[in-house]
């Protein structure tokens, strides 16, 4: 067993363990930390796959932005940030049901398809360039690109209308 | 390659050899390699915090017409080891209902997300991590920091830890916007993230390129370690000492360590983007002498940064907010069009008329900043009334509500 495969073996287990904690845990800043160990494994695995833009990217946005998350939690939970309630709605069968029925789905897919089995090639030097290249390109996915910005701008303008106070109001 | 040249591929090299001697596998020794360099880095940065507090403390007293420490030993030099002292003997208390593992793991992260940035600075030509992402890198592991704050803030169980929290996030997500932009700039004139590639571009500093970048990126730095005038996360008339009102001891110390560990960082990356880096005369052939160019650049830039801290009065939350969010991500956002569209025209002019062309740029936009905030002040002080008596400064008024004095009587 190799150290890269030792290092992948404890990333992927901590951040199964940090994801079940996330839905089982009472306090919900402790949820909202253990979703931060989470999201941080997964960008271990990206550093793993040498996919260091994708690891970064991880970090900035995910953790950045639960911060705030965080924030909100402290904010609208109870004083006693404890949730004492039961853990369970009344549709617990159904999601159950339902997250078997994706996990079984998505098991047969990739049993279906198959694992690739060809060794890995070596990562090209420019992969940021390329990616910023294939990302404004004609040919490549400037259209999802900018309908992607389009919707971020929408929201952005919405959000400000909502907290817009009127001066006359 | 002798040790003057190449110091630290020399050590490794030996390391490698020593522990492929012993019988471990190639990638035991690549990542043993790996603990061993971050333990190294880590260690040094974190004990090279001792003497900076001494700088700060002599440089604060001089501000403040004080001599600052100069009982123990040479010129109060040893005075931080006496204090180390003191409070690794300091008790630590965890306060009763404190989220006790929350708690201490608060400190732990800030600092780790200070040292994680030390893991790609490129201290001496062919050392540190030469990451393809490092310029993005270090705005992600500083995130850390603020989760560390956040993290101890809420865990304190106190009400003015977590105001001091809500005002972390705040202030955090702000100043990242302009912080991130100033960022691209170099990245941008370089044509690559990685630390090592900026600092090899600039044949002329990105400072003589970018001042306003490197000014905007120097204040929204200040802002986001929360460094006096943008300390509001600690002000002490407010909030009293903010999150780390409950911690004592070694645990406090800790931070302490994060924050002036952020700051001098915060010098060390201002110095390798705009600044040139380790670049100087010589460095290229004794990397050594470039770590000693480098550490002054650093050094530099971390006196300013005190300078500021000794100088500066607090400024209040909605004017901090204001800076960053009307004033500093604008002027980011119009510098980092202008940089784009002159860059296509100055680019093919050679070294030094490229940095013109960039120097010139910014003067302009410098310039129309300027008479814009001349036109803003004076429609602001239009709207006010000013009431001038002799012997007294004028006296701003808030605009008077006509009322009719049939309606009074």
């Amino acid at each position: 067993m190799t150290a890269m495969q030792i290092i992948f073996l404890i990333t992927a287990i901590v951040s199964l363990f940090a994801a079940f904690r996330v839905v089982t845990t009472p306090n919900m800043v402790h949820a909202a930390l253990w979703l931060i160990v989470t999201l941080f494994g997964v960008a271990i695995l990206y550093a793993l796959l040498s996919a260091s833009f994708l690891a970064v990217a991880q970090v900035v946005v995910y953790i950045g932005a639960i911060a705030i998350l965080m924030m909100f939690v402290v904010m609208l939970t109870r004083r006693e940030m404890r949730d004492r309630g039961p853990q369970t709605g009344r549709q617990w069968p159904w999601a159950a049901l339902i997250s078997l029925l994706t996990f079984g789905g998505l098991a047969w897919m990739l049993e279906a398809v198959g694992l690739p089995n060809a060794p890995a090639g070596a990562v090209p030097e420019s992969s940021i360039a390329d990616l910023g290249r294939a990302l404004v390109s004609p040919n490549g996915f400037v259209i999802p690109f900018e309908v992607a910005s389009v919707l971020l701008l929408a929201a952005l303008i919405g959000a400000v209308y909502i907290a817009w106070t009127r001066r006359n109001a | 390659m002798g040790i003057l040249s190449q110091p630290v591929g020399v050590i490794a090299a030996w390391l490698r050899g020593l522990f492929l001697g012993w019988g471990l596998s190639e990638g035991l020794t690549t990542v043993l390699l790996y603990l061993i360099g971050a333990l190294v880095v880590a260690t040094v940065a974190q004990v090279w915090v001792i003497f900076l507090i001494w700088f700060e403390r002599k440089i604060i007293g001089r501000f403040q017409s004080r001599l600052g420490p100069n009982r123990v030993g040479p010129y109060g030099l040893l005075q931080p080891f006496a204090d180390v002292i003191k409070i690794i003997t300091k008790e630590v208390i965890i306060p009763d209902g404190a989220d006790r593992p929350v708690y201490l793991l608060g400190p732990i992260i800030m600092d780790a997300g200070v040292l994680a940035i030390w893991a790609v600075l490129p201290l001496i030509p062919m050392m540190g991590m030469d990451l393809n992402v490092a310029a993005l890198y270090t705005i992600a592991v500083g995130a850390f920091a603020t989760l560390g704050i956040l993290m101890s803030g809420w865990a304190s169980n106190n009400k003015f830890a977590l105001v001091s929290a809500f005002r972390t996030v705040a202030q955090m997500v702000s100043y990242e916007v302009p912080t991130v932009l100033s960022l691209l700039i170099p990245v941008l004139l370089a044509g690559t993230m990685s630390l090592e590639g900026i600092v090899k571009a600039q044949h002329v500093w990105f400072v003589v390129l970018a001042p306003l970048a490197f000014l905007i990126y120097l204040v929204s730095s200040i802002a986001e370690i929360g460094r006096t005038p943008f300390d509001l996360l600690e002000a002490e008339s407010e909030i009293v000492a903010g999150f780390h009102i409950e911690y004592s001891g070694m645990v406090f110390a800790i931070f302490y360590v994060g924050d002036f560990l952020h700051a001098y960082t915060i010098g060390v990356l201002s110095a390798v983007l705009f600044l040139g880096g380790w670049r100087g005369p010589g460095a290229e052939a004794f990397p050594l002498l470039g770590f000693v160019y480098l550490w002054i650049k650093a050094f530099a830039v971390y006196f300013v940064v005190v300078w500021a801290r000794g100088t500066l009065p607090r400024v209040r939350i909605d004017q901090m907010m204001n800076f960053s969010w009307k004033f500093l991500t604008p002027l980011a956002l119009i510098l980092l069009v202008v940089a784009v569209v002159v860059d296509q025209f100055v680019g093919g002019w050679g070294v030094w008329g490229r940095a013109l062309g960039h120097l010139a740029a910014n003067v302009v936009v410098g310039w129309l900043t300027l008479l814009y905030l001349n036109h803003y002040d004076k429609v602001r002080a239009s709207r006010r009334r000013m009431v001038a008596q002799p012997g007294q400064y004028p006296v701003a008024r808030p605009p008077v509500v006509e009322t009719s004095t049939e309606a009074a009587s």
